[in-house]
């Protein structure tokens, strides 16, 4: 593999007694398009949560670019990195939640430019010019000035693309950004994760439950259970050819279950 | 006894003068109790355990003591240990350090409110504490904590005539020298009444109008 642009060295994560990252290690190279998938409390959201600095480490390392995120060198010593490397390390992650975390009190535009404007104190005029850009590339250039309440959910997830796009991220994190909406609304969304996939050369790791979307956009699927990964490979492997026997299970209950959703993705690829 | 409304006329300016003073003592009490309120509750919420339970603790035996016991220790216990302050300026501490404690429990329970996923968007575009704070969090708490506020600033109004027990020449102060001095408590105590209704009542109308206004359940 070229140089990775996410290095994953054998990180743990415990909630009390629950361990839910097991000593986990995995690469990514940069423009990798990423799908992790596996059943429910495996631990893909926290994996996600890591990387994006909202949930800290109980031991490993995190190499992005070559710098460790959770830890900074100090006297030739690594010592738990403190808010100013983390606000440095965050430069080159975004993330897309589940649930939006929209800013209802700012309008449309303003949930886009706000960190452009305090991050990178960038002027209002061009702020706002850059994010029409970006409003227009998820189709809702016209709902600038509208509140999130107003929108229906595949048009706030679009927006969240949008206001995470802004700082222009090496790396976005998409963490079941489909899940919470209503099966129609769910083409829009991934439409658009699926021009950005071609637009631009951005890494992405997407946890995801369409099944059909990560088998035709990911360049390779890891399939995680209780905080471990059982197996990776390109997605034509894991989904017509699992070697183990949890991720058959597995597949074959998300598939049943979801097999008209999964399908209809899959036609509209 | 009967009404007697020359002698109710002539105490007007006496009682006026009370009333700037009780004016005065509410509004500056009200800023500091608001700003304070806000500084305690950032206090208690902090990570750093050496400064939120200290925090605690103090907001507890505030809450805990009587203000009238508060305001005795501001004016008459002070001035042993070398620090002397007016009685306005006293009152004012007291009433806006009481009060404090309160509007800090509405500031925590609002701040409570705000969803972690406003936390972690903030995070997420990378956001620093303080602007997460100003742009995001603030914005969303502030404004249904406003009723809940108000009714506190309310209270604070009502309880100022305890200022005269530090020698602050608000109204109740006035009023009650005037009746001393004439041995008449019928018109001052009832002008006090009434002005205290007639600044309360609206208040309450007021205050029903912002809970219209910032209640999630009106919307
Ligand atoms: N803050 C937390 N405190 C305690 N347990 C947590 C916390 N966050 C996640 N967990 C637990 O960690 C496990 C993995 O969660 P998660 O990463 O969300 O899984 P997935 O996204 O694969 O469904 C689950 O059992 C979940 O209950
Ligand atoms: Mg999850």
């Amino acid at each position: 593999m070229v140089q990775p642009i996410i290095d994953i060295q054998s990180i743990s994560k415990c909630f009390g007694d629950l361990t839910v990252l097991d000593n986990l290690s995995f690469q990514v190279a940069p423009g990798e398009k990423l799908a992790l998938i596996g059943p429910s409390g495996s631990g893909k959201t926290t994996i996600l949560r890591v990387l994006m600095t909202l949930e800290t480490l109980t031991s490993g390392h995190v190499l992005i670019e070559d710098e460790q995120l959770w830890h900074m060198e100090r006297g030739g010593k690594l010592v738990d990195a403190d808010e100013t490397h983390l606000h440095k390390m965050r430069n080159s992650i975004g993330m897309v939640f589940q649930h939006f975390n929209l800013f209802p009190h700012k309008t449309v535009l303003e949930n886009v430019t706000l960190a452009l404007r305090l991050v990178r104190g960038v002027a209002k005029k061009q702020a706002d010019e850059r994010a029409l850009e970006l409003l227009d590339l998820v189709g809702l250039a016209d709902k600038r000035d509208q509140k999130p309440a107003s929108l229906s959910g595949g048009q706030k997830q679009r927006v969240a693309i949008a206001r995470a796009l802004a700082l222009e991220p090496k790396i976005m994190l998409f963490d079941e950004v489909t899940s919470a909406l209503d099966p129609e609304l769910v083409d829009e969304v991934l439409n658009v994760m699926r021009r950005l996939g071609e637009e631009t050369d951005m890494t992405m790791l997407l946890v995801t439950h369409e099944m059909g979307f990560a088998r035709d956009f990911a360049d390779r699927v890891l399939f995680f259970d209780k905080g471990r990964i059982i197996e990776s490979g390109p997605p034509e492997q894991i989904f017509t050819d699992p070697q183990e026997e949890r991720t058959r299970t597995f597949l074959r209950k998300v598939l049943s279950a979801g097999v008209s959703r999964a399908e209809s993705a899959a036609v509209a690829i | 006894m009967e009404w007697d409304w020359n002698f109710a006329i002539k105490t007007l300016p006496v009682l006026g003068e009370g009333v700037l003073v009780t004016i005065q003592a509410t509004v500056l009490g009200s800023v500091l109790a608001l700003a304070l309120g806000l500084v305690f509750a950032l206090m208690r919420r902090s990570q750093n355990k050496l400064v939120s339970r200290p925090t605690s603790f103090f907001l507890e035996f505030i809450r805990g003591t009587p203000l009238l016991v508060q305001l005795y220790f501001l004016f008459f216990i002070l001035p042993d240990v070398g620090i002397l302050l007016s009685p306005l300026v006293a009152g004012v501490i007291g009433l806006g350090l009481h009060y404090a404690t309160y509007t800090a429990e509405v500031y925590r329970a609002g701040i409570d409110n705000i969803p972690r996923g406003q936390w972690e968007a903030s995070k997420a575009v990378n956001l620093t504490a303080p602007q997460t704070w100003q742009h995001i969090i603030l914005p969303q708490a502030i404004p249904p904590m406003i009723p809940a506020l108000a009714n506190y600033i309310i209270a604070m109004f009502k309880e100022t005539p305890l200022l005269s027990a530090i020698t602050v020449l608000e109204l109740m102060n006035q009023a009650r020298s005037i009746s001393n001095f004439h041995y008449r408590y019928l018109e001052p105590m009832t002008l006090v009444g009434v002005f205290f209704l007639l600044i309360s009542i609206p208040s309450v109308y007021f205050l029903r109008r912002l809970e219209r206004k910032y209640s999630p359940h009106y919307k």
